[in-house]
């Protein structure tokens, strides 16, 4: 293993080429800042028209605005989450077009005329969803922060199963999948809920999949 | 109210909505994505500016210079904020490290500049765009060869780094029985859900953060002190909070870099941490290095009793208490603890969910189950033999309660304890089969907690407090406490939380939360009670119920007390000497089966069950997810949490959710809770006692003790991945 002063001594002869002698303080020179300052000119931005939640919205975006901070920070739709911005957690779960994807993973231009549904176009406080009233009813999130997600998920994943769509943990590829903890677990890991309410999300899934728990 | 001798009966012993599994209160909003975090704020203040944080590229030294010209000139930049141009800052109380580095730097990713503009996309863009070099000074950062240098750390919140009784070294040496092991635990990364996050608004000096806090009275005079500026202009609102475990107990980058942010730019300023900086610029739980030495007679007797530990920190910081539990879980006449901290250039490690306890029981517990294989005891039976009822230290000072044998035996009969194998013979198809035991002891800590409540004509009680829900279920069982204690359905209170401007509360921390701050608001409602008596002109011996006060043969809805206007009442519960007088704590006993593939030597749990005496559970739902949650999280730390230290640069490796590896839904089974039913009088009035880190406390050991017991390799060093079982499982068949 390379220790800090060999690497630095290797970087500098390249990056430096000075002859300063080894010490224990060393420059560490990041990125090369001698070119002239270019001048700012403005992000290119392109329009985009989708439906979310049944409505169509038009926007007219930075390219490089994720789906989810034009949801949370454009629509203002903030019940999806932004917990790592890098398809790690699942927090940011929206299906569109009937498949569940990571909105942070995806930028927003790219979806032109697709039909998206974030965790408001499921239901609302007096009009739950009834994923969204299972996991009231099972205590199925502590903080409540990777919610969304999971419910955005848990839906999903029934359509999934419902259409045969199969699994890592699916033992018989040729035969319809059949709504289980083990395959409900299996697709669910892409939500991480780290206050670790999986127990009884899986009980509110199967709750409202209509399989005995 | 001070509450300074046991609690006698009172209105919550009615228990008709206290101690029901209630579903959450705020449920609704959660679900449905109404529930507003700290950067969604969109409403609180208009024309919001974009903050992206740069962290520092090396973990020790000094910047030599920062050359911000490309990032100013990029689109959008409204401001960049530096320790050069950000004016003078002193240290919150709370933090080890400066929460903006430079020129100095303390800790790899500690923030050095925050790059405003009027999106994130600029933002972000900009911030690449800042130019550093830095003199890289040396550090230490490899915690097994710093321990040399280890020193005796001063006392930290009351716990002395050493502690002796009898003669530890006689007595050891003169066990029939002995072990003497060494255990390791690594650094381990809260990761919850939110990044840290805020909004910073000022108007003239008077400055509103809309954050991510579980103590906002602590916050907000660590900001005021790190400003500059009095408490006074200073206002948190924090009502939702994305997870916390320790790791938002105090001011982080985000919420004085919005400040500072919001200032420069003469604008509202959003800021969350990105992921991938999280984990070096925040906290951790910092890694142990821990010698544990038990002698026993030959009959099971604990004679001996020694648990060292060596950790490390920053300058200024203190131990991981990991000896904590060792002075009071087990009975035996020579005892003795001592804890080492080295000086380690990591980022600042501090409190995680039961800190001590939730390392230094991975260690213990593991230790109980080799001594117990040593004699030839069941570990169960071991523990029960060696249960105290007093103070080991101070066996005049008793338990106020302990049924941690009723925990441990009642979780061998549910578990089905009695049919487990000798290790590495038991089988299901490829796996081979184990359990494992461990005891979970967490100390019950009490803290002042204020409260304030609102009487409406309508009927309506309000209670607004600062005290914070991270997932507890805070809410729920305040508004349980104010319904019970005021005889109203639970949907007649509403609860507001959160926010500087409401009492002082305990606080979200060290598992004080949910006894402390529903004892603050049961004061404030014992004097809203006085007040609405006075005000009806009844008996004071009047009964709240059913929405109405009887006395006599009077009746009275409560709402006709605030006819002529709104009443109102504040209180805060104080506390005497009676956590001196008896030890407070909570037990629990932790059962797991796991299975091992006996080729692969891939571990998975299939069964977990915990069992808790923790005084009187206020919500038994909410309470249940506090321990599933905080089994996951101790499954976790048995079997893949391990921050990953590069000992040549001094930074956490593995610094985001890909890297890091938490449990996910495929590593958990269905988990089993069972609370005995306890109430504490001496705890407060509610009589009862924290669960959210109880839960956490000796899980590992339990996975750990049941990965031996299916394959007959002890694993000392946490997490037990495959690779250390690999070479060693049982030869196959």
């Amino acid at each position: 293993m390379q220790t800090p002063e060999e690497f630095e001594l290797s970087r500098r002869g390249v990056l430096v080429g000075g002859a300063a002698s080894v010490a224990t303080v060393t420059l560490v020179p990041i990125g090369t800042a001698t070119a002239a300052t270019p001048p700012a000119k403005s992000p290119p931005t392109a329009k985009v028209a989708f439906e979310v939640n049944g409505t169509k919205r038009e926007l007219e975006l930075d390219t490089r605005t994720s789906l989810l901070d034009a949801l949370r920070e454009h629509l203002h739709l903030t019940g999806t989450k932004k917990g790592c911005d890098h398809g790690q957690c699942g927090a940011c779960t929206v299906i569109v077009d009937g498949r569940r994807i990571n909105s942070c993973l995806t930028l927003a231009v790219m979806h032109e005329g697709e039909k998206i549904t974030t965790i408001e176009g499921l239901g609302t406080p007096d009009k739950m969803h009834a994923m969204q009233d299972a996991f009231v009813t099972h205590d199925g999130y502590q903080c409540g922060y990777c919610t969304p997600g999971q419910i955005c998920s848990a839906v999903a994943v029934l359509d999934e199963i419902r259409a045969g769509v199969p699994s890592h943990v699916t033992a018989d590829l040729a035969a319809a999948p059949t709504v289980t903890k083990v395959e409900l677990r299996e697709r669910m890991s892409g939500n991480i809920c780290r206050c670790g309410a999986y127990s009884n999300i899986i009980d509110a899934i199967t709750d409202v999949a209509g399989v005995k728990a | 109210m001070k509450f300074d001798t046991p609690a006698t009966s009172n209105p919550i012993d009615q228990m008709k909505i206290v101690g029901k599994p209630t579903n959450r209160i705020d449920g609704p909003l959660k679900t449905t994505g109404t529930a507003p975090y700290a950067y969604e704020r969109h409403d609180v203040a208009a024309n919001q500016a974009y903050g992206y944080v740069v962290g520092s590229a090396i973990a020790k030294g000094r910047i030599a210079s920062m050359n911000l010209d490309e990032a100013r000139a990029a689109p959008g930049v409204i401001a960049i904020v530096t320790a050069d141009n950000a004016g003078k800052l002193a240290k919150g109380n709370f933090n080890t490290a400066k929460l903006l580095g430079g020129p100095d730097i303390e800790h790899y990713h500690q923030a050095i500049a925050l790059v405003v503009a009027d999106s994130f996309e600029q933002a972000r863009a900009a911030a690449s765009l800042v130019r550093v070099e830095y003199a890289r000074g040396k550090g230490a950062y490899d915690l097994a060869a710093a321990i040399d240098t280890a020193i005796k750390p001063q006392a930290s919140f009351g716990t002395e780094p050493d502690s002796a009784v009898g003669n530890f070294a006689a007595a050891f040496a003169a066990a029939p029985v002995q072990l003497d092991a060494r255990y390791t635990t690594p650094d381990h990364s809260h990761a919850m859900m939110e990044p840290h996050a805020t909004i910073a608004a000022w108007e003239g000096d008077k400055l509103t953060v809309w954050t991510s806090n579980q103590m906002i009275a602590w916050s907000v005079g660590d900001m005021a002190k790190t400003l500059g500026i009095p408490k006074e202009n200073i206002r948190f609102d924090s009502p939702y909070i994305g997870g916390g475990f320790g790791g938002k107990l105090f001011n982080r980058a985000d919420v004085l870099l919005a400040a500072l942010g919001a200032k420069a730019a003469k604008r509202p300023v959003k800021v969350a941490l990105p992921r991938p900086l999280m984990i070096n610029n925040t906290t951790h739980r910092p890694a142990t290095i821990q010698r544990i030495r038990l002698g026993a007679t030959a009959d099971g007797k604990l004679t001996a009793i020694g648990h060292e530990s060596w950790s490390g920190d920053l300058p200024g910081g203190g131990p991981e208490t990991a000896v904590a539990q060792t002075r009071l879980l087990y009975a035996g006449e020579n005892r003795m603890t001592a804890m080492r901290l080295a000086v380690l250039d990591l980022p600042e490690g501090n409190a995680m969910r039961a800190p001590g306890e939730a390392p230094g029981l991975m260690a213990l517990e593991i230790a109980v189950d080799e001594l117990a294989e040593k004699l030839g005891i069941d570990p169960v039976a071991l523990r029960v033999l060696n249960d105290t009822q007093v103070d080991p230290e101070k066996p005049s000072r008793s338990f106020s309660q302990r049924q941690l044998n009723k925990c441990l035996e009642t979780g061998a009969d549910k578990f089905g304890w009695s049919k487990r194998a000798k290790p590495g013979v038991a089988r299901d198809g490829r796996w081979l089969v184990g359990m494992g035991v461990a005891a979970a002891f967490r100390n019950n800590l009490n803290a002042p907690s204020a409260a304030r409540v609102r009487l409406a004509k309508s009927g309506v009680v309000t209670v607004e407090t600062d005290m914070t829900d991270i997932g507890t279920g805070t809410y729920t069982i305040i508004a349980q406490t104010a319904a019970e204690m005021m005889g109203v359905p639970l949907d007649k209170v509403v609860v507001k939380l959160g926010d500087s401007a409401f009492p002082v509360s305990a606080g979200s921390g060290g598992q004080w939360g949910a006894n402390s701050s529903t004892a603050g608001v049961y004061a404030a409602c014992v004097k809203l009670r006085e007040a609405v008596v006075q005000k009806l002109g009844l008996a004071s011996d009047a009964v709240f119920a059913d929405g109405k006060v009887k006395a006599g043969r009077r009746s009275v809805a409560l709402g006709d007390a605030a006819a002529d206007g709104e009443l109102v009442a504040e209180d805060r519960m104080e506390y005497g000497d009676l956590a001196e007088k008896s030890q407070q704590s909570t037990f629990g006993a932790h059962f797991v089966e796991v299975g091992v593939d006996a080729m692969t030597g891939e571990i998975r749990v299939r069964r977990m069950l915990a069992v808790c005496a923790a005084g009187r559970i206020l919500n038994p739902k909410a309470a249940r997810s506090q321990v599933i949650g905080a089994m996951t999280m101790g499954a976790g730390a048995a079997l893949m949490e391990e921050l990953a230290v590069d000992k040549r640069f001094g930074f956490f490796v593995n610094h985001d959710l890909a890297g890091y590896e938490v449990p996910v839904h495929a590593d958990i089974p269905h988990q089993d809770v069972i609370f005995l039913d306890e109430a504490d009088p001496t705890t407060s009035p509610m009589k009862a006692k924290g669960v959210g880190e109880l839960g956490i406390c000796g899980v590992a050991a339990a996975v750990a003790n049941a990965v031996y017991n299916a394959t007959g390799v002890r694993v000392r060093n946490y997490p037990i991945t495959l690779d250390k079982l690999l070479g060693k499982l049982p030869d196959m068949v």
